[in-house]
């Protein structure tokens, strides 16, 4: 309603939101209510062509990343977003979390791919953020690959120095652990012990992993020891 | 001078990053293969307008809107049409008027190009408004279409209007419903309270 009152009219857009032809704005009409609220359209979908007589009427094209994430082919088809909201209601974590957690004003899973592409180290926490379940690329009615480059995300955002120490060192020493089977199972052992034995080696005020869980209690021999225990009768 | 000359630099600057990253073009999709269900369009709109907030009737002429008007609204206040067969009883809107002096309409009428049955919104263009705010300034808002003039869906309007010429033209779906706030219903925030729609025959 303001629009039509007012003496001058300034509208803002991202220049990623354009169509080849007008006859195509149905097919973005009808994907567009339907996945954000449900309904089969929005209230008011307005179209401007000139500014009405004695009105002023002007356009500005935003960048803002764009182009740069227009230049990046693993992540471009993120520009596809048409703002419905379906990734975020559908997702497990931002519908546990909610919108501010994500510290960027597009939240959720595209959110989170977008925002890296605006500040790499300040969202550098955002695509760790997922389970990588697929849900949201699974309703996104404009095919976005959301999880596969949320995935490729994590890849970018390590290659740039931008993981935290401690995660780049546990994934390292993950790598080690699992790279060999007898490195595996020694290590295993020393964790059932440490675990057993010294508990609190582990679990203390200094690992902030266990400030607000437990880890259960260890198993007492793993399934290789009572495998070949059991295998001793053969 | 050097003002305009930074803002050239920065469209520039833009559109060239923007030729420089964009993937290679694809050949234009057809889109003609989208089609509506084209069967019982005017039940199936009266049904959908009315899930989405409206009202709406099935009218043989003029006479019978007029009737209807008159049992359904505040025929006390002020009412306005862009319809010369209504002129008799309601003010014609000027499309000179400065548009602040709508402030206090009632109902306004209106008649639509067409309808779209598979989401329940009208086609209007100011052409049919009168004036631009008269559809959102309205605290209720009623609209006239022809029977005949009933699509399936959305692609069908835009093989309508996709090459039409108009300065301002909006689908409008009903009354105005937000909730934005706290996921609380609020009708009328943006635009009128009601929205009715009458089928001419």
């Amino acid at each position: 309603m303001g629009a039509h009152l007012s003496e001058v009219q300034i509208a803002s857009m991202g220049l990623e939101k354009l169509i080849p032809q007008k006859k195509h704005l149905g097919i973005f009409l009808r994907l567009l209510a339907r996945s954000a609220t449900g309904q089969p359209i929005t209230i008011y979908s307005s179209h401007y062509k000139r500014p009405r007589k004695g009105q002023e009427m002007h356009l500005i094209l935003v960048d803002a990343g764009r182009t740069r994430q227009l230049g990046r082919p693993d992540f471009r088809d993120s520009l596809k977003c048409i703002k419905c909201g379906s990734c975020m209601n559908t997702c497990p974590v931002y519908r546990k979390s909610g919108g501010l957690s994500y510290h960027n004003t597009i939240s959720g899973p595209i959110g989170a791919i977008l925002a890296p592409n605006l500040d790499m180290k300040n969202h550098a926490d955002l695509p760790y953020a997922s389970t990588l379940c697929g849900s949201c690329s699974n309703v996104c009615p404009v095919k976005i690959n959301i999880h596969e480059q949320l995935y490729k995300w994590r890849q970018e955002i390590v290659k740039e120095g931008y993981a935290a120490n401690t995660k780049a060192f546990g994934m390292k020493t993950m790598a080690w652990t699992l790279s060999s089977p007898g490195k595996f199972t020694t290590v295993a052992k020393a964790g059932k012990w440490f675990m057993h034995n010294v508990p609190f080696v582990v679990n203390n005020k200094f690992n902030p992993w266990y400030k607000q869980r437990d880890m259960p209690d260890g198993p007492k021999e793993s399934f290789s020891e009572w495998y070949n225990k059991n295998n001793e009768t053969k | 001078m050097r003002q305009n000359d930074g803002i050239m630099n920065t469209r520039e600057k833009i559109l060239e990053a923007v030729l420089k990253n964009q993937p290679a073009t694809t050949a234009l999709p057809d889109i003609s293969v989208f089609k509506g269900d084209n069967t019982d369009l005017t039940q199936k709109y009266i049904d959908i307008f009315k899930t989405i907030g409206g009202d709406a009737f099935l009218v043989e002429d003029i006479a019978a809107i007029k009737k209807l008007i008159n049992e359904n609204f505040d025929t006390g206040k002020r009412i306005v049409t862009t319809l010369p067969e209504l002129s008799d009883s309601f003010e014609l809107i000027s499309a000179e008027a400065d548009p602040h002096s709508y402030e206090n309409i009632e109902l306004a009428i209106i008649k639509a190009h067409f309808s779209v049955a598979e989401n329940g919104a009208v086609w209007l263009t100011e052409g049919v408004m009168g004036q631009r705010i008269i559809p959102y300034i309205c605290q209720h808002l009623a609209v006239i279409v022809n029977a005949e003039n009933i699509v399936p869906s959305l692609h069908e309007a835009y093989e309508i209007i996709g090459a039409g010429e108009y300065g301002f033209g909006a689908f409008i779906g009903g009354p105005s419903k937000t909730a934005d706030i706290e996921q609380a219903l609020v009708l009328g925030a943006h635009g009128p309270l009601t929205m009715t729609v009458f089928i001419l025959k």
